[in-house]
């Protein structure tokens, strides 16, 4: 497991299609943002929705992607940007870009 | 692979605008969901499980709380709430109870 | 710099009648074998469900507008409630229940939009039960994709030199857009203020209303 990230840190979300439930956008797997705020911890949504308890408790992270790196065709301007709500379990450190 | 719910980013047409006053059916819907979390006897994460479980066809041919309610009683059903017998006996009785003119 | 909003509204249809509900009866059936089935077995009595829907039918715009009107007159609240949303509205009696209020304010520089891809994540406490067109196909698919041409749809257009930030409600956070305050309503009171709060606007497809001006 990761150690925890900070607000400021470039994170990569894991590119996995797991079935089951799952909260993590499709359109944001192996997509690099930035950590916009630490969230609270809750139990985990995967492990609930099956009757589980969901604990221990999973970091929650909004993670900022910029749109033009999320779709190539992006009508609109270089600062648009969505925020997601991601869980450590999901976020691994930015892998270094080779341009 | 994609999930057939997982919606972010394809493409799609027009936002149809028009605002349907929601039934009273449906807002019971949504109360009852209401309720069975509060007694901790179902979680609102179950209920979109058994949503995205519908399958692509009927997760488009269903309205929104069409889905609801099925997942919830998929879910009451898998958790032994409820049994397929009694609920084929009450929903025969629910249309018993239509078809006479009161 | 200035800029102009685009305040032309679309054609809106009004709210259909219940009458016209044309759901096929076999949902609306198993709506009612299964509350019937669950109080007969006493999970919860016929009032508690009642008092659910006077929540519910409680659960308002209004109340998320009288949140944004308070924030306009107060600065310190309006810190407040951008620093802790939950906590921030419960000073006004409103109960989160169980997600965490995260409030994303509109600025001369970035223009917030709420979405929820996966399902219809809405604040209900602060804003009643979403719109057809928010859990629509359309709206979640296009909303972080396309959110500049989605939101001429609903007669706003951002312009250039103002940020997008798409915002999509993906775990337990539910997200209220605290709107900029129309100019020229220096001299309203909060009740007043709060009348120019539209539901659309604390979503973000659209301004608050503006002040009616005389011309000259």
């Amino acid at each position: 497991m990761n150690p925890p990230f900070f607000a400021g840190d470039r994170v990569t979300v894991r590119r996995a299609s797991p079935p089951g439930h799952v909260r993590t956008p499709f359109y944001v797997r192996g997509q690099t943002g930035v950590v916009e705020r630490v969230l609270d911890a809750f139990a985990n949504p995967e492990e609930l929705a099956y009757g589980r308890s969901g604990l221990p408790r999973v970091r929650l992270y909004r993670v900022r992607f910029r749109q033009l790196d999320l779709w190539p065709d992006y009508q609109g301007q270089p600062g648009d940007t969505v925020d997601v709500e991601i869980f450590q379990h999901w976020l691994e450190p930015a892998r270094e870009e080779v341009k | 692979m994609r999930a057939h719910h997982d919606l972010g980013g394809l493409p799609a047409g027009p936002i149809d605008l028009t605002e349907h006053a929601k039934a009273p059916w449906e807002k019971r819907t949504h109360a009852l969901l209401w309720l069975l979390t509060r007694r901790g006897i179902m979680t609102v994460d179950e209920l979109r499980r058994g949503i995205e479980s519908l399958g692509a066809a009927e997760y488009d041919r269903l309205g929104y709380y069409e889905r609801w309610i099925t997942s919830i009683t998929h879910t009451l059903l898998q958790k032994g709430v409820l049994t397929t017998d009694e609920l084929g006996r009450k929903l025969a009785e629910v249309e018993g109870r239509e078809a006479r003119p009161s | 710099m200035s800029h102009d909003h685009d305040h032309a509204q679309p054609h809106r249809h009004p709210p259909q009648p219940d009458e016209e509900d044309t759901t096929p009866p076999e949902y609306r059936r198993l709506e009612t074998a299964v509350r019937e089935l669950l109080l007969e077995k006493g999970l919860f009595t016929a009032d508690e469900m009642r008092q659910v829907l006077e929540r519910f039918d409680s659960q308002t715009p209004a109340i998320g507008a009288r949140v944004v009107a308070r924030a306009w007159v107060d600065p310190a609240y309006r810190t407040r409630l951008l620093a802790d949303g939950s906590a921030a509205v419960a000073e006004l009696g409103i109960d989160m229940e169980e997600v965490k209020l995260l409030v994303v304010e509109n600025t001369p520089q970035v223009h917030n939009l709420i979405v929820c891809t996966l399902c219809s994540c809405y604040p209900r406490p602060v804003l009643g039960l979403p719109p057809d067109w928010y859990k629509s196909r359309a709206y979640r698919s296009r909303a972080v994709r396309e959110p500049r041409s989605l939101l001429r749809e609903f007669g706003t257009v951002i312009p250039d030199g103002v940020a997008v930030r798409v915002h999509d409600s993906s775990a337990d956070m539910r997200y209220l857009v605290l709107p900029m305050r129309p100019t020229g309503t220096e001299e309203m009171g909060e009740a007043e203020l709060a009348e120019l709060v539209t539901r659309d606007s604390m979503i973000g497809v659209s301004l608050p209303r503006r002040l009616q001006t005389a011309k000259g």
